[in-house]
């Protein structure tokens, strides 16, 4: 009961905060409630007992990636006025049909965990050699999920060297 | 330990923190006087005088810097799961990581001979 209220408050937090973040015309306003968002999202990961995304959430998003931002944010143009759109029709007709894929999509999903056994819904959670959240989550990440993980420092590294040669070309 | 109880000293916390926050600047609003003049509106009391707006357009290696840290912030995070495990994990995860490490620093190398690590 009381995680179900915590749940939907945050969830109305979280998507209220969203949309004041891509409707705020002063950009810097739009910045600070990305960070009330993600901070938001990192109690809910708590709710769920995912305490070292949690942290994480916390640490990366509203720490690094909020850097990130306002560095953005530093770099474009604000003293221009934003440009209208040559045919607004035109966007929303692809904006329809991707939301409306989203929603045939959120659809597919509930019915599809509506009509299974409920028995299949519980599987048995895998034995831990190991207590704790973040040491489990460690078990799976380094013995199950090695192959992504180890693919995981490839996406860095090309992050990395794009973010460069794009840096570059503008020095 | 893991019950959502546990999480109420930290909600204690931050509502202490906000309201306090909210509080100073509600009564400083309430309680000072709002006389203002044109030195009293500049961005700084002493230093270097304002050349121009500081809605400008700053230079791209703020964003360079700000994603070699990002990237590099995000490898510590992949190792404090292993580092909490390593003796379960023990050789193996040791080259596990070695390898996702080797990886990493050749982008390390990469951006420094590129000179991205350079502040010019």
């Amino acid at each position: 009961m009381a995680e179900a209220i915590a749940f939907y408050t945050l969830s109305i937090l979280i998507l209220g905060l969203g949309v004041a973040v891509i409707t705020t015309p002063r950009t810097v306003h739009s910045v600070v409630f990305l960070v009330l968002n993600f901070l938001c999202v990192a109690v809910l990961y708590v709710v769920l007992r995912a305490e070292f995304l949690a942290v994480i959430q916390i640490l990366v998003y509203a720490g690094g990636i909020v850097v990130l931002y306002l560095f953005v944010v530093m770099l474009v143009n604000l003293k221009r006025q934003p440009e209208e759109h040559q045919d607004p029709r035109r966007l929303a007709k692809i904006g329809l049909g991707l939301s409306g894929a989203m929603l045939v999509e959120l659809a597919a999903i509930v019915v599809y965990s509506y009509s299974r056994e409920p028995s299949s819904v519980t599987a048995p959670s895998p034995a831990f050699p190991v207590q704790g959240n973040v040491e489990q989550l460690g078990w799976l990440l380094y013995t199950d999920y090695l192959i992504p993980f180890e693919v995981a420092s490839v996406l860095l590294l090309v992050a990395m060297v794009g973010a460069i040669i794009l840096a570059r070309r503008e020095l | 330990m893991d019950s959502i109880e546990a999480y109420v000293p930290i909600l204690l916390f931050v509502l202490v923190a906000t309201g306090f926050a909210l509080f100073t600047l509600i009564v400083s609003a309430l309680v000072s006087s709002s006389k203002y003049n044109k030195v009293k509106l500049e961005p700084y009391e002493c230093g270097i005088e304002p050349e121009t707006d500081a809605r400008d357009r700053y230079s791209v290696r703020y964003y360079l810097i700000a994603m070699l840290f990002v990237i590099f912030d995000v490898e510590t995070v992949f190792m404090f799961p292993w580092a909490v495990i390593m003796d379960e994990l023990a050789l193996f995860g040791l080259i596990e990581m070695l390898v996702f490490i080797f990886i990493l620093v050749l982008g390390y190398v990469y951006a420094w001979r590129k000179g991205a690590l350079e502040w010019v």
